[in-house]
């Protein structure tokens, strides 16, 4: 044996790996991809290979080359295949590949599950670990489901290093399987308390995790926290807890008040930069919660402050990044504390490092004041030159803007200044903000009407000189100011000077290379200030100018007509008409100045981004009243979109009719909102000048950027550093006049040629330069205040937001793979009992989603009060051998009301197969859409078609009694399973009764014993027996220990030092009427043969009174079935192993099987550990490895009611005895 | 949580890769070099933490990275995790790989991307830190090692025999990185226990 794999090995020590690999990219710099595609090649014949280690060695190298960007997909099977390998060293490089590529649209992480639960439940710690990891990294809604209860279980696992993994990688189930947080909550908080560091650590991370997204949950834990925030030492932990007390802390005010003092301890006492930062962090946190409420708290902010000072001072950049990004949170609530360290923070402005630049930026933000806006956007003016990145320059640009216009202008004395500072910006290179500058023009010289002359004049200088705007940076779109420009002088164009040199400037036939978006804009304006020209030249004796205007435009208009852009092109051909027109008329010298004035007269008014949505609804007006009745539904049912139908509650009954009702409006109304979102004419609520700087065609033009090192300045502008002076003097003068009382106050729009003696001057003494009227925006009358709650419907922690205090409801136990008697005796009755306790859930719950779900769960509930007047119905129906047809009648009738029955079934059964065979769960729930689409038209029919209705009872009528007959000769496989009832349409695909491994192994009076033998993937020679106790007294069972006889063949493990006779201590006790499982190892030599081993289970029964020792006999069964493991095979693999000629044959007959073939399938590959390699009609081959190593073939042929099997396998003793138990096994059913 | 976690050369090339959310290999690829792009411009004296890049998650998101001698360390982490402390936790595993590859180089981590992941899984899960103290972390590593060469056992020996030969054709490996330029000043943070 041992020479043997030396053998192989050598045979495989020339292949190339890793190492090898990366030598060899290393080697060939200059052909590395030609070189890594014959890589690939050779990786792909490895891959075909029966050796894993071959295998394993291709996987590694696959997972290398994924890191340099090549898509290793295609061999994600291949991956699974290393995965489950038995060694460790494998597995390992199997689990790194899986975690590094698959992710949930992989289909072959289905193959997985029962790997990944087996490897969970390996008795080597480090096979464990690795499967978390990976699952860590990969875990899907379905593994999470599937897997959720095995994790769970690990929790407790003995070995600290397991619990802290099987702790973490809990998060990550909440997240895709956020059902299983509630049932799995108890067991975390616990873990909190663990003795291990490392737990608790991980505890500690996940729920601080869990928290930061729904803080409110988790407030009942503050105590608990709190608790180990004094008492722990480990800075990480603690850091998590403090972070985790700043997001309570808005919640709950109470917890602020009472973290103040430990956290100032801590400030006090720690060593950790980490720790001091993190509590002043908390300590920011409880002090803006506190705001309103507590006003003695100034000490804790100047401790703060003072602490964050000596972080943003010390000379490691990091620290003085981080006191300036809390000191940003201090400016929130408490600006005066912050704006005395104004020195520090303009002085982090002309730091090297752009992360702090851009963190003191942010803080200038809150400390600007009326006094010294001038002198800072000076500054960051300055800084805008200098700046090399554009993304520091566009931060910079985009902050003046937001600095100057927050809070509706606030702090802007001098709107002159303000609209010279925006015209400098507009000389940036290259900014991806043209639009931000243009709103802001807009938006002063519409709401500032004393600035518009100014606005106007500036505006056309820039017309004017807009090939230097346009030059070279069309692509970072800095032109759109010209839009604004444009708009500005056409409007207010009653301020121009010489409106016929901007109309020229408008025409130029540059225009036509401007984005189409601000063409039409120009076009539109061109013809405003026609209209002005025109209106300006009228009382004129000599029409000669306004001729000479008319000819312009006529003579330059039919460049914008051939515009490819559709609105450039219809404006330019609509005012050109209207152009030759006008020009017509005054030939005739008719006046025609005032009618063309009267196009564009009236002023606009700015209007408030929201106004749109907040029109109150008049009363009486009801949107979703129909106008006309609709049309009836049957009529349109071909065109009925079906996947919007599928979720919806059909139309069955009077009673409800209400509720439908609301549910169909809401789908109307959220089709609409579709509607309207794709409807360019409809007028969104943002504001439209917004939008249209959204249209393409600016980005993808190629420019040369050239680099100009002179700054550019456009003739004839102001430089806004003057006003700065001006206004300097101006305020000083201001003062002086003040001194000198004087009672008349003369205020000149410019303080030019002013002097005054200097002063100190308070904020309020400083007067705007301008009587400014800033028009607020329009809002309609009665608007309704409405704040929307914008939060990201795809996040995946919406869904977390659950009520974690709430007791557990039997409903929220994690599915669990094992079947346990107790899970099959009534679902029926089960599920009404839960409904209960969901339905105090529901009403708690405020959310509108929650609501939507509610409806769903009401729905599902009312099927199951349904589905269990049908069990009473089966049962009365097969109480009597001759079926009376009234009662029959009496229910058909009854049906009316409870209309998707078939649905039900499938609902139910489909559970309750769901936790057997992944893919007969996988089968049942194929079947199930299906089969509500059938039923569906049948319930969404109107009233109308009474006729056709009836027509459909006769048919499942009908049903139900071939339905019935089906049941006669159908056995029924377990006790109190549902009945596999199809409703006649997707015969061959029916749902799968359960079924169950766990075989009765021994019982008695206290204690009833099942078990499942499985073989153990990581060993040969290892099997897993696992043995569930259910305890049937009224008293309490413990000291259980387990023991069984050895055989020569085989052996129970044993713990180090415990002699070959000595018995396994089940780790349980168990209380009256609880199961637990427990799982035992057994090593076997020679697994041909099946075998018996007699064992006896030893236990205290402890009663109130007395306590006596009992016992009880088994027999362990170790069939070979219980030795193959399911092995997934591909076809082709499969057809090379067949033609081997290694495997010998025998083959099966099996009589009188009455069941559909995929349910023959299900059940071989269930309770034989088979699995299909390919299926075609009523034949199918399948393949299944004994854990060392045999092959098992078998190919399933089914006609009329006989099953033949032929077998072949490498060990015929092996092959003859799984034969002999298949047959048991239909033989059984 | 920890978005990602990249080691890259001064060249951009990667050394590993290990991304918390899924991507596809394109889109892992354009965040890698964005990132080396964002990290490479930045002087040795300034801080180590990074507003976003534009691939990687939003506003919330933060890349925090340490440079040592020819490689970069780079973690993108949200707001959840300590800036100070991801430092800090950086810094331990640049110990634990020197202290595992005994004077860890560039070359280590380029021949050795597995061993490396496999040492980083001892530390980071899924994206949330599962062990700060290294001790424990060398403990756990070498012991999943001993296991792998315990089942290589005779079988291993011709293998290892052979990579020791190939390995002698290697020209010799500078150690680039040596503990010396690895003990970069960490203010006064006192190593998690």
């Amino acid at each position: 044996m041992a020479l043997k794999i030396v053998k192989g090995s050598i045979d495989r020590m020339f292949d190339k790996n890793l190492q090898d690999l990366v030598r060899g990219i290393r080697n060939h710099k200059e052909d590395e991809a030609k070189y890594i595609s014959t890589c690939i090649d050779e990786i792909k014949q490895e891959l075909k290979q029966d050796n894993i280690a071959v295998k394993a060695n291709a996987v590694c190298k696959l997972t290398y080359l994924q890191m340099l960007g090549y898509d290793v997909s295609w061999a994600a099977f291949n991956i699974v295949e290393v995965m489950s390998s038995s060694k460790f060293t494998y597995k390992r490089i199997g689990y790194l590949a899986a975690s590094q590529c698959f992710h949930e649209g992989t289909d072959v992480i289905m193959l997985t599950t029962n790997q990944i639960r087996k490897d969970l439940s390996s008795p080597n710690q480090y096979d464990t670990g690795v499967a978390l990891t990976g699952l860590s990294c990969f875990v899907t809604p379905d593994l999470a489901r599937d897997l959720a209860n095995d994790i769970m279980t690990l929790m407790s696992h003995t070995k600290p290093y397991i619990r802290k993994k099987a702790v973490l990688i809990m998060y990550k189930v909440f997240l895709k399987y956020p059902e299983s947080l509630r049932p799995a909550f108890p067991r975390l908080k616990e873990k909190l308390e663990d003795p291990d560091p490392g737990v608790q650590s991980a505890a500690v991370n996940v729920i601080c995790e869990l928290a930061r997204r729904n803080p409110k949950n988790y407030l009942s834990l503050a105590p608990l926290f709190f608790k180990l925030m004094t008492s722990s030492t480990n800075n990480w932990v603690l850091i998590k807890i403090i972070k985790l007390f700043g997001a309570l802390t808005p919640l709950e005010p109470r917890l602020g008040k009472k973290l103040i003092e430990p956290l100032t301890n801590l400030i006090h006492s720690t060593s950790a930069m980490s720790l001091l930062y993190e509590c002043v962090n908390t300590v920011i946190a409880v002090l803006i919660s506190l705001s309103s409420g507590m006003p003695n708290h100034s000490a804790s902010i100047q401790l703060c402050v003072q602490k964050l000072r000596i972080l943003i001072e010390d000379s490691d950049q990091n620290l003085k990044y981080l006191g300036l990004l809390a000191m940003s949170k201090i400016l929130k609530t408490h600006p005066k504390s912050v704006q005395s360290h104004k020195d520090l923070i303009l002085q982090c402005l002309d730091d090297k490092d752009e992360s702090i630049r851009l963190r003191a930026l942010d803080l200038l933000y809150g400390m600007v004041s009326k006094k010294n806006l001038m002198e800072i956007v000076k500054k960051l003016m300055l800084h805008v030159d200098k700046a090399e990145g554009t993304t520091y320059r566009d931060e910079l640009l985009t902050k003046i803007i937001d600095i100057c216009s927050q809070s509706n202008y606030q702090y802007i004395t001098n709107f002159e200044w303000y609209i010279s500072i925006l015209v400098e910006l507009t000389r940036l290179e290259g900014t991806r903000h043209g639009h931000l500058i243009a709103s802001q023009m807009l938006d002063v010289a519409i709401r500032v009407k004393a600035i518009r002359a100014f606005a106007v004049a500036q505006m056309a200088t820039l017309l004017d000189n807009a090939h230097l705007l346009t030059g070279n940076t069309q692509r970072n779109g800095i032109c759109e100011v010209l839009y604004a420009a444009a708009w500005i002088c056409g409007e207010f164009a009653e301020h121009l000077e010489d409106p016929m040199l901007t109309l020229e400037a408008m025409l130029r036939p540059k225009v036509a290379t401007l984005p189409g978006h601000i063409q039409a804009v120009y076009v539109q304006n061109a013809a405003k200030l026609f209209a002005t020209v025109l209106q300006k030249h009228e009382g004129e004796t000599d029409s000669q100018a306004a001729q000479e205007t008319s000819q312009l435009l006529i003579d330059r208009l039919p460049l914008f007509v051939q515009s490819a852009n559709l609105e450039v092109q219809e404006r330019a051909s609509c005012i050109l008409q209207l152009v030759k027109y006008i020009q017509k008329l005054q030939q005739k010298n008719v006046e025609v100045a005032e009618e063309v004035t009267a196009l564009f007269a009236g002023e606009l008014n700015p209007v408030a981004p929201k106004a749109q949505k907040k029109v109150p609804i008049p009363e009486g007006l009801d949107l979703d009243a129909w106008i006309n009745e609709p049309p009836s539904e049957s009529e349109s049912e071909d065109e009925k979109p079906k996947a919007v139908f599928a979720k919806e509650e059909p139309k069955h009954s009077r009673s409800r009719h209400t509720e439908v009702d609301e549910k169909e409006l809401a789908r109307r109304r959220e089709a609409r909102k579709q509607e309207q979102a794709n409807n360019p004419f409809y007028i969104k609520a943002s504001p439209s000048s917004q939008k249209v700087y959204d249209a393409p065609g600016v980005e993808h033009i190629p420019v040369v950027q050239i680099d100009l090192s002179v700054p550019l300045k456009v003739p004839g502008m102001p430089m806004s550093d003057q006003y700065v002076k001006l206004e300097e003097e101006r305020r000083q003068k201001e003062k002086a006049d003040k001194k000198k009382k004087e009672k008349k106050k003369k205020r000149e729009k410019r303080g030019k040629g002013r002097k005054g003696d200097s002063g100190p001057e308070s904020e309020e003494d400083i007067t705007p330069a301008h009587h400014v009227d800033i028009v607020t925006e329009e809002m309609p009358e009665n608007a309704l205040p409405s704040d929307d709650d914008d939060k990201d419907p795809n996040d995946p922690h919406k869904a977390l937001d659950i009520d974690l205090d709430k007791p557990l409801a039997d409903s929220e136990k994690l599915p669990v793979r094992t079947h346990r008697p107790e899970v099959l005796k009534s679902p029926a009755e089960d599920r009404d009992d839960n409904t209960i306790p969901q339905e105090t859930k529901k009403k708690s719950s405020k959310d509108k989603k929650e609501k939507k779900k509610d409806k769903e769960k009401d729905r599902k509930r009312s099927k199951e009060d349904k589905k269990k007047k049908k069990k009473h119905k089966d049962v009365e129906e097969e109480l009597p051998e001759s079926l009376p047809e009234e009662v029959v009648q009496s229910e058909e009738t009854k049906e009316v009301a409870v209309p998707p029955t078939s649905a039900d079934v499938v609902t139910v059964s489909s559970s309750a197969a769901a936790a057997t065979v992944d893919s007969s769960s996988a089968a049942a729930a194929e079947s199930e859409p299906e089969e509500l689409k059938d039923t569906e038209p049948d319930d969404t029919k109107s009233s109308k078609h009474k006729k056709k209705k009836q027509k459909k009872e006769k048919e499942e009528k009908e049903k139900k009694k071939k339905k019935r007959h089906h049941h006669h000769h159908h056995h029924h496989s377990d006790a109190g399973a549902e009945d596999s009832v199809q409703n006649g349409t997707v015969e061959d695909e029916e749902p799968l009764p359960p079924m169950s491994n766990y075989s009765l192994l021994a019982e008695n009076s206290y204690i009833k014993m099942v078990c499942d033998i499985q073989g153990n993937h990581q060993d040969e020679s290892k099997v897993v027996v696992s043995v569930i106790f259910e305890n049937k007294s009224d008293s309490f069972l413990k000291s259980m220990e387990f023991n069984v006889l050895d055989s020569l063949n085989s052996k129970l493990q044993r713990p180090d030092g415990a002699g070959p006779h000595d018995g396994l201590t089940v780790p349980f006790q168990l209380p009256p009427g609880v199961s637990n499982e427990a799982r035992f190892v057994f090593s076997v030599q020679s697994i041909v043969m099946p075998q018996k081993l007699k064992g006896t289970l030893t236990f205290i029964v402890k009663t109130d009174e007395s306590s006596t020792h009992e016992k009880l006999d088994f027999k362990l069964h170790f069939t070979c079935t219980s030795y193959l493991i399911t092995t997934p095979c591909y076809s082709d693999a499969y057809a090379k192993l067949l033609e081997s000629g290694d495997l010998k044959g025998s083959s099966l007959r099996l009589e009188g099987v009455n069941m559909p073939f995929h349910h023959l399938l299900a059940r071989i590959c269930f309770h034989h550990h088979f699995s299909v390699v390919e299926r075609i009609d009523s034949c199918a081959s399948m393949y299944s490895r004994s854990i060392q190593g045999h092959h098992v073939c078998l190919l399933v042929k089914s006609s009329d009611q006989t099953v033949s099997i032929d077998a072949k396998c490498d060990e015929p003793s092996l092959l003859g005895n799984v034969l002999d138990e298949i047959k048991q096994t239909f033989s059984k059913c | 949580m920890i978005k990602a976690i990249l080691i890259f050369n001064n060249h951009g090339k990667p050394r590993l890769s290990k991304f918390y959310e899924h991507y596809t290999e394109d889109t892992e690829q354009q965040i890698i070099r964005e990132t080396f792009h964002l990290v490479s411009k930045r002087d040795e004296n300034v801080c180590n933490f990074l507003e976003g890049g534009l691939l990687i998650g939003g506003s919330d998101n933060k890349l925090i990275y340490r440079h040592y001698a020819t490689l970069y360390f780079v973690f993108c982490v949200d707001s959840s995790e300590s800036e100070l402390g991801i430092l800090d936790l950086i810094q331990v595993f640049v110990e634990t790989l020197d202290k595992c590859f005994e004077n860890v180089c560039e070359l280590d981590l380029i021949f050795h991307m597995d061993k490396v992941h496999n040492i980083l899984a001892e530390m980071v899960m899924g994206g949330m830190v599962l062990e700060t103290n290294m001790s424990e972390i060398i403990t756990q590593a070498e012991a999943q090692s001993k296991m792998e060469k315990s089942e290589a056992g005779i079988a291993g020996a011709p293998a290892r025999a052979v990579s020791a030969v190939k390995n002698m054709n290697l020209p010799e490996m500078p150690k680039n990185i040596n503990i010396g330029d690895i003990s970069i000043k960490v203010p006064n943070l006192p190593s998690f226990k």
